[in-house]
């Protein structure tokens, strides 16, 4: 997929598909969406670039690698579950709270944690999946 | 609707028996893969099939004001797609590495592990 | 799911509102507590000097936790919690009776040893590649299937320890691996599978998949339901889990080629996961099914045992010895489910546990000699008992455990089921079961023989300093072996509880449900 005008938009469609991941991770708390798609779309993302500009790249592009990443999703989660321990109340009990960052009210649970660490869990695995079979590729 | 669903669950079940019953590796992940959108589609029949009624309460209401679909097998099937999807990947890759490094796809030919002819433990000393 | 103010819900009638106290957790930890530090190992995939301590320590935890639910469990009965505060059957309920606590404890120590030992024996590389978080989160798999309450999350947990399986079985990448790896995962895929099939048609028929609504539900539906092919598909299920004749052929196939501590970790743990799935499902959920399939099962079982251990005394390589000894073990458990006794199934859970403690010990002794004698194969080891005698006494008691012969641990749950059998008028089960300690004797005594007392043979590589990582591990997993032998009475009556637990499903029943038990 060595074609000028494919690698010239990749990473601008790339990061579009990011946005557009959080954006439907977030809109997961009421409507339809969620952790689990948003992950989809995000790691979609990072094979598009990969596919694109090379394995090495990206890689650099995420930083961390994609384990560490679904590492973090699954800790993330499961401590999001075990909030509800101080509150006298079984594990992954959702706790809602109510935050005001400049005058705006936002509102906070363990359900939009848990959710978020589904997000990292799958960005993590399919990228690496996808790293691995797009690295085999290219060899 | 369930007769029909029950039909194809058969159909699919009968396709990927016969090709898990195959010698090559690749017949048998697509058969694998076969098998488990039938057992997908079993709980999907067993689960009750209702005409388009979403199971959404209604804002003022805090029970479903009538009979609802069963929205229970959708996760259940959400969550064994997730699973026999992320199993199938790491087999195809797994067959695919075989493949590259046995040198053939062919189960009657791996026999590395199991090799044919191995000596006997020793008798005695 | 905010609730607005002024809109009073009621909600007794979807949620618990009783609060629960943090000693209730003990039946999440188990789980959590793996899955946690599985987590914090795959973020610091870089710091591989600090994943052995890591996961020691995690796995210490796990210990600690377990101990505490299992005197817990045995001081006040089933321990359940809920997931999420949902009423059940709507929440997914974790209930750890004495059977799931007794084993999850006993899979747990052996863990630990397991952990300890792969200090010296996975080196950077593998750690590298995810050893000890793959080792976690197959815990936290295991752990999970012992203690969940819920048939589908038992399948979740099957798939998260056999999907972590997989990454341990392919450690390495060697060429024997790759070829065992791939009948491992396709042929436990599909016995898996046949699982999911099972409960979707479980479901189907009642409407529900926590298992102690299953059981309350049973009797009910009985007359027009097709149990008996459900208890059909999951002997089939988790009789392919647990390496049972005639589905047995993808062990002796995969588990002799991956890393040692691996195996020992395999050959100790994962057939037990299907033996306890098999007596959760067909003693707590279908006993009249169960009965009905008893004469079936106890061919299996003696087919299991005796073939088992003919493949033992065909094979020459050491760990494919062992893999054939762990069929025949299964056979033996089989005989108590197949029996289906209170005595039987105590017979049986005593069995596991003595058997995840001596396959584990005896696949890392074989990793040891390997270590003194520079191979597997008895042909080549040789010697031993003259350079290293301590080796020469661990197996010594070993083979003893793995033989039933006192005074090591093997002994008791033989006895309990060989007088099981016998009462329940069935002397050929008992004589099968004697017959394979005899050929167990045979096989394992030969391994003795030749690898340990027979003069060096040839000029092997150079004898390494004695390996004291391995005596350690091997003294961690020899100490409860000797313990059972010679004081049984405690673990015969914890295995009682644990059987008594399934038999007497309604004390289960209503610990999840605690008000209207009977319905």
């Amino acid at each position: 997929m060595d074609t000028l005008i494919f690698r010239t938009i990749a990473p601008y469609l790339a990061s579009l598909m990011v946005l557009f991941s959080v954006f439907v991770l977030l809109r997961g708390h009421n409507e339809p969406g969620g952790g689990f798609i948003g992950g989809l779309i995000a790691a979609s993302a990072f094979a598009i670039y990969g596919i694109a500009c090379g394995v090495a790249p990206v890689r650099r592009a995420l930083y961390f690698h994609p384990m560490a990443i679904s590492g973090f999703g699954l800790l993330l989660s499961a401590l999001s579950g075990a909030v509800s321990l101080f509150m006298d109340m079984p594990f992954l009990t959702g706790q809602w709270t109510e935050i005001s960052v400049l005058g705006l009210p936002i509102d906070l649970s363990t359900v939009l944690f848990f959710d978020i660490g589904v997000y990292f869990v799958v960005v993590g695995s399919i990228t690496s999946i996808a790293l691995a079979l797009e690295e085999r590729e290219h060899a | 609707m369930e007769t029909i669903l029950a039909a194809t669950v058969a159909i699919f079940f009968a396709v990927s028996i016969y090709l898990i019953l195959s010698k090559h590796i690749i017949r048998i992940l697509l058969g694998v893969a076969i098998f488990s959108n039938a057992v997908n589609l079993t709980i999907f029949t067993a689960g009750r099939v209702v005409r388009e009624v979403p199971p959404i309460i209604p804002v003022e209401l805090d029970t479903p004001d009538r009979l609802t679909a069963n929205p229970l097998p959708q996760a259940l099937i959400l969550t064994a797609i997730v699973i026999s999807f992320s199993i199938f990947a790491f087999l195809l890759v797994l067959a695919f590495r075989a493949y590259q490094e046995l040198g053939t796809d062919d189960t009657d030919g791996m026999r590395v592990a199991e090799p044919e002819g191995e000596d006997l433990p020793p008798l005695g000393y | 799911m905010a609730i607005e103010p002024g809109h009073a819900v009621d909600l007794s009638g979807a949620m618990v509102l009783a609060p629960t106290t943090p000693a209730d957790w003990l039946v999440v930890g188990p789980v959590a507590i793996p899955i946690v530090t599985g987590a914090i190992l795959l973020m610091a995939r870089h710091e591989t000097r600090l994943h052995a301590s890591l996961a020691v320590v995690g796995l210490l935890a796990t210990l600690l936790c377990n101990i505490g639910l299992l005197a817990r469990v045995l001081d006040q009965g089933p321990l359940v919690m809920t997931m999420g505060r949902w009423l059940p059957p709507f929440g997914i309920s974790f209930a750890a009776d004495a059977l799931g606590a007794s084993l999850a404890l006993v899979a747990t120590l052996v863990a630990v040893v397991c952990a300890f030992f792969a200090t010296a024996d996975i080196g950077a590389v593998g750690r590298r590649y995810g050893f000890y978080p793959f080792m976690m989160l197959m815990m936290a798999g295991v752990g999970g299937s012992f203690l969940t309450g819920d048939i589908f999350n038992l399948y979740v947990w099957f798939e998260v320890f056999l999907i972590s399986s997989f990454g341990l079985l392919v450690l390495g990448s060697q060429h024997r691996q790759l070829d065992g790896a791939t009948k491992y995962a396709i042929l436990n895929l599909v016995g898996t599978t046949l699982f999911l099939t099972a409960t979707a048609l479980l479901y189907g028929t009642f409407g529900t998949l926590n298992m102690a609504d299953i059981a309350r539900k049973a009797d009910g539906v009985r007359e027009s339901a097709p149990l008996t092919t459900l208890a059909v598909l999951y002997l089939l299920a988790f009789g392919m889990k647990a390496a049972a004749f005639p589905v047995n052929f993808w062990l002796p196939a995969s588990y002799h080629t991956p890393r040692i501590v691996t195996a020992a970790l395999f050959g100790g743990v994962l057939t037990k996961v299907g033996i306890y799935a098999l007596l959760r499902t067909l003693v707590m959920l279908f006993p009249p099914e169960l009965e009905l399939l008893s004469g079936l099962i106890a061919w299996i079982a003696a087919a299991t045992m005796v073939i088992g251990i003919m493949g033992a005394l065909a094979q020459t390589d050491l760990r494919r010895v062992l893999g054939f000894v762990v069929i025949s073990g299964v056979g033996v458990m089989l005989a108590g489910l197949a029996l289906g006794t209170s005595e039987g199934l105590a017979g049986t859970v005593f069995y596991a546990f003595h058997s995840m403690i001596v396959m584990t010990a005896l696949y890392l002794l074989a990793g040891v000699m390997n270590g003194l004698g520079g191979s597997y194969s008895l042909s080549k080891l040789s010697g031993l008992y003259a350079t290293n005698p301590l080796v020469a006494a661990f197996a010594l008691l070993l083979i003893l455990a793995a033989a039933g012969l006192p005074p090591a641990s093997g002994l008791w749950p033989k006895v309990m089921l060989v007088r099981a059998s016998l009462d329940s008028g069935q002397p050929w089960l008992a004589f099968a079961i004697l017959a394979t300690g005899l050929l167990t004797t045979l096989a394992l005594g030969r391994v003795f023989i030749l690898a340990i007392w027979r003069p060096r043979v040839a000029a092997g590589p150079k004898v390494p300093a004695s390996p004291l990582l391995g005596y350690v591990a091997l003294t961690a997993l020899s100490l409860p072996v000797v313990v059972m032998g010679l004081y049984p009475d405690p673990i015969i009556a914890v295995a009682e509880r644990a059987a008594d637990a399934i038999l007497n499903a309604p004390a289960y029943i209503g610990t999840v449900f605690p008000e209207g038990a009977a319905q």
